[in-house]
């Protein structure tokens, strides 16, 4: 199992990196939220999935799964809300203000690409 | 836009108070069982997002007249005082104090520090998470 | 516990000054900072019995114990005579300031809340006896004094000069930093006593003298010395009970403290005598030969205060081949630290007064400028009289504390020149001649200063106001001072009863270790002998200099402009820093974001992948994996599909539904990974988040088709997949290899028992790794805030105007 995740991590960064490089705001904004799952399933498998029980003290169970990766992941997930939030703003900040979306047109520098 | 659907807002109203409710359990229970300020802070959001659903936003805002900033500035002063208090005590930072007592009605029950801290992260949690909703909903 | 408390009273106080500030308007915010002084000089007057004896108080709060890091709040002589000196001329300036700032058009809150913050690190840096919080007030006082400087920030000057102070010494910082941490590596421990105790082990050591220049450093640009005192005079635009503060009374003196602090641990160096000694003495002579040729009355003072730092600084360095004397108990060294002490407060006292008179000669005139100064001396009587006895104290004439630490200082730099080692033998004669010439130009500033203000003709006429006596209340303080000025000269061996040889035992436990074997009884009259005889020569020959003034003063032109110090501080940092590296920069900065995100991306997995097979770690192993059951690859698809759906979704509203649906599948995988925390808080996650981008859809474009060149959808392709082969890679080597054990273990054990928690996953947010949580909800709040600030405070629909 935990080598078919390491391909769906994988995959799911590829996806991620594939949008977060498109021209749109929105695209790259919806690319970052993919890139968030990708690397809370990623903690997850380099945790393995040894272990029967979640990691709540019950008794008489003592194999429970690592509780370290889930820890981890729940502040990552609260945290990337947060910044999807900010990334939805600040877009459609951008776009009330300059009037586009487009990342080739939002370029800072004059210089020619 | 005034939206003026009975039904829905009647069940908000009864839904919102078991959301709500939830989430207190959800929080309080977060030291032994799954849950706990973040989830318990979310909760709680989505139940308030659940009423501006079904009201409008300025309706929401006279029923709970809430400076969600305020709650964002004390739910981290909470969270940075709980983890002071150890300092006072000589112990270092952030270490937290917990005991049992026997209290009236609730019987054997768990005092902990951890649980203000956690408050404190359910306050940030429920005021960021309106903040950003209810600013984006205001602008036109 | 209560002693390390009171560093930070100041700051805490602080917090309630916008209070006072907004709502008691009819009194000025000052009445109530200056409680905080007065109180904490007065618990700190407490402390003089015990020192005085040569004893120590030290008390200790624990912040990070596992690196050995803690406040400490250690007095002995030297740190208690310098939180004396942070309070009680802290309480004097902020009485000043009350009357010098107006109460409706200032900022009060914001100057007191510096002003106390300042204090707050200042009374860190001289009480901590751990190098690494000392560290931090060092640095909290570099941001307290640029603000303090830029407090008129409106003004360019201001901003130039608070950037520029702050540039020098928090560069001179880093560089003390490093090396305090060099000494902490070679002694194992951040605290000074500790280190001071294995001191002959540390000389030893090939890092010991890095460890001290880098220090030294630290210090010469806190204290302004040569070459890095040009930050002082620009500093003087900062508000004058600033100046009088900061700039002349305390935290230039920080510089000074350190190297007082660490001399018993360096002065077995050669390297530190030398540098102290001959860069202070260069900085006294500097100082006091540029004074002459200032014309704002605050510009004189500021390189008077360079000068005097200087003389302080080489007292210090001449006290240190104390180290190397045989029987120095007995010789002429052991004067030099005991005057540099005596000095130390003696400048407290009489530049204090100064600047002070300097502030109300503007304040009531509208001018500093010396050139339209003159005749106020029958305007401005009391004023005149605390100027005379500051000037007079500080050109070293009796009956003032001056003349008595300016002997002294004489005696030591005298007895330099019977030194015979480390080649001071052929230059140690040097030492007296600069002293004396300095001396003489010390004596010019001080009545050039005094006289050119208040006598003479002058064009009260033309000033900016018609000039009168200050109020009271602002005469209070200087007043105060200048009674000083004079006590001291009346009893100067109470003083050093109760504060200087405290203060000398610590700089010297080498050489005393009671303050009753510091046998040095001061007095005005010693006798004819060379001292008097030089002090004679400086009054005769600055009193000439002085008369002749016009004359001379012109070879000051013949210094070409181009070759100052100032010019390389602006070549630096806006030719070099500002013009080149940015024509530098900008050559590959091309300002495409796409284009820095793919490169960065690229390199990324191409430094991973290629780490990762020429380490020879990749290893793929499929024992331990856990079995895959059907409804797992249900999942999967699932996710698999919604992906693809995100990916090429044409209309944005399937794009966002179908991350709905993925942050929905992730969620089951939680629940299928046993996590029930991660799976409830991604379901209320994944809702409020596809809420929110519905919501800012209602603000945002329709998608566009993308057209792209076939050469960048080429390249994009590739990098995504790069970055995508790398995650797996790294996923399977990681999986496959356990090369420590989970801290998992510990956790599970002690989860009950010392955390007193069931759900391990919460105990260690709350608990185990508190720290990153509260980390966690600031980033989260200050998200929502600058959410908060980017819809609600809008610049460009008010015409740029908040």
């Amino acid at each position: 199992m935990e080598i078919i995740m390491a391909f769906v991590c994988g995959f799911l960064f590829m996806a991620a990196i594939y949008l977060i490089l498109s021209r749109s705001l929105l695209r790259i904004i919806i690319g970052t939220g993919l890139l968030s799952h990708g690397a809370h399933l990623l903690i997850l498998t380099m945790g393995s999935f040894k272990g029967s029980a979640p990691p709540v003290l019950t008794e008489g169970v003592t194999d429970f799964v690592d509780p370290l990766p889930q820890a981890l992941i729940l502040t990552a997930i609260v945290i990337s809300f947060g910044v999807t939030a900010f990334f939805l703003v600040l877009a459609y900040r951008a776009y009330q203000e300059l009037k586009t979306d487009d990342m080739t047109e939002l370029k800072g520098s004059d210089d020619i690409e | 836009m005034k939206i003026n659907n009975v039904i829905l807002q009647f069940t908000a109203k009864i839904v919102f108070f078991m959301i709500f409710f939830y989430a207190v359990h959800i929080f309080f229970a977060g030291h032994y069982t799954p849950g706990g300020g973040f989830v318990g802070g979310l909760v709680t959001a989505s139940a308030i997002v659940l009423l501006i659903i079904a009201f409008d936003l300025k309706t929401v805002q006279s029923i709970l007249p809430i400076n969600y900033i305020y709650l964002i500035a004390s739910g981290l002063l909470l969270a940075l005082g709980t983890a002071g208090i150890a300092m006072f005590t000589g112990k270092p930072f952030f270490t937290h104090f917990f005991d049992y007592f026997n209290l009236p009605i609730l019987g054997k029950t768990s005092l902990h520090t951890a649980a203000l801290f956690d408050l404190g992260v359910y306050l940030v949690v429920v005021g960021v998470t309106m903040t950003i909703i209810q600013t984006i909903g205001e602008d036109e | 516990m209560f002693q390390v408390l009171c560093i930070f009273i100041p700051l805490i106080a602080a917090l309630f000054m916008p209070f006072f500030f907004k709502k008691v308007r009819s009194i000025h915010t000052g009445w109530f900072v200056l409680v905080v002084p007065i109180f904490l000089a007065s618990y700190y007057a407490t402390f003089i019995p015990i020192t005085s004896k040569g004893d120590s108080v030290i008390a200790q709060l624990h912040w990070i114990p596992s690196l050995g890091i803690s406040f400490v709040s250690y007095l002995d002589g030297l740190s208690l005579l310098f939180s004396i000196l942070i309070t009680g001329i802290g309480a004097l300036v902020v009485l000043y300031s009350i009357f010098y700032l107006n109460r409706t058009k200032e900022q009060l809150h914001n100057f007191y809340i510096y002003l106390l913050m300042f204090m707050s690190a200042m009374l860190g840096v001289v009480q901590s006896d751990n190098m690494m919080t000392l560290y931090l007030f060092w640095e909290l006082t570099s941001i307290s004094s640029f603000l303090l400087i830029g407090y008129w920030f409106n003004r360019d000057k201001s901003r130039f000069g608070a950037l520029k102070s702050m540039m020098i010494t928090v560069a001179g910082g880093m560089l003390m930093l490093g090396g305090f941490v060099l000494l902490a590596l070679m002694g194992d421990t951040f605290s000074i006593r500790e280190l001071i105790a294995q001191a002959p082990e540390l000389a030893a050591n090939d890092l010991f003298v890095l460890a001290l220049i880098l220090i030294l450093l630290g210090a010469f640009t806190k204290s302004a010395q040569f070459p890095f005192y040009i930050w002082l005079p620009d500093a003087m635009e900062a508000p004058t009970p600033v100046s009088a503060y900061l700039h002349s009374a305390t935290m230039v003196k920080a510089g000074i403290y350190l190297v007082a602090r660490f001399t018993p641990i360096f002065a077995q160096s050669e390297v530190w005598i030398w540098l102290v000694a001959g860069i202070g003495l260069l900085t006294l002579f500097w100082g006091s030969f540029f004074a002459v040729k200032q014309t704002d009355l605050k510009g004189i003072l500021a390189f008077s205060t360079v000068s005097q730092l200087g003389l302080i600084m080489s007292l210090l360095g001449v006290g240190a081949i104390a180290f190397h004397v045989e029987g120095a108990a007995d010789s002429a060294f052991k004067y030099a630290t005991f005057a540099a002490i005596f000095h130390l407060i003696n400048h407290a006292t009489f530049k204090g007064s100064l600047f002070m008179i300097a502030g109300i000669v503007d304040h009531e005139t509208g001018t500093r400028d010396i050139r339209k100064l003159g005749g106020l001396m029958s305007i401005m009587p009391v004023s005149f009289t605390v100027a005379l006895i500051g000037s007079f104290s500080m050109a070293g004439i009796p009956p003032f504390n001056g003349f008595l630490s300016k002997e002294m200082f004489l005696t030591a730099m005298l007895s330099i020149a019977e030194f015979d080692l480390f080649n001071f033998a052929t230059w140690g004669i040097l030492f007296p001649i600069i002293a004396w010439i300095a001396s003489v130009f010390t004596f010019i500033y001080s009545l050039y200063f005094v006289f050119r203000t208040f006598t003479g003709k002058g064009n009260i006429a033309q000033l900016p106001h018609k000039p009168h006596e200050a109020p009271m209340g602002m005469l209070i303080s200087p007043v105060i001072l200048a009674v000083l000025v004079v006590g001291i000269f009346f009893i100067p061996n109470i003083v050093a009863d109760l504060f200087i040889k405290p203060a000398v035992i610590a700089i010297q436990p080498f050489l005393y270790t009671h303050p009753e074997q510091v046998d040095i009884h001061i007095s005005a009259w010693h006798g004819v002998n060379t001292e008097l005889l030089m002090t004679l020569g400086i009054f005769a020959i600055g009193f000439v200099l002085f008369l002749t003034l016009s004359k001379w003063q012109k070879i000051y032109n013949a210094f070409p402009a181009k070759l100052t110090l100032n010019n390389l501080y602006d070549f630096i940092i806006y030719e070099l820093s500002g013009n080149w590296m940015y024509r530098l920069s900008s050559s590959y900065m091309t300002g495409s974001n796409r284009r820095y995100l793919g490169l960065m991306f690229g390199a990324f997995s191409l430094i991973v992948i290629g780490t990762l097979f020429s380490k020879d770690a990749f290893y793929v192993t499929f024992e331990g994996a856990s079995p895959v059951h059907l409804h797992q690859v249900i999942l999967i698809i699932v996710l698999v599909i919604g992906t693809i759906t995100t990916v090429f979704a044409k209309s944005r509203i399937t794009s966002i539904v179908a991350l709905g649906a993925v942050g929905y599948t992730v969620s089951l995988f939680f629940v299928l990974f046993k996590a029930p925390d991660l799976a409830l808080t991604q379901l209320v996650i994944e809702t409020i988040s596809v809420a929110l981008f519905l919501l800012a859809f209602y603000h945002l474009p329709k998608f566009k088709k993308e057209q792209e060149r076939n050469r960048f959808k080429f390249g994009r392709a590739l990098v995504s997949f790069a970055v995508g082969a790398m995650v797996t890679l790294v996923a399977l080597s990681a999986h496959s290899q356990k090369l420590v054990p989970s801290i998992a273990e510990y956790y599970k054990e002690t989860v009950y028992s010392l955390a007193g928690g069931g759900n391990i996953v919460n105990v260690i947010l709350v608990d185990y790794r508190g720290f990153d949580t509260l980390f966690e909800i600031t980033v989260l709040a200050i998200a929502g805030m600058a959410i908060y600030g980017m819809i609600k405070l809008r610049l460009s629909r008010k015409g740029g105007k908040l």
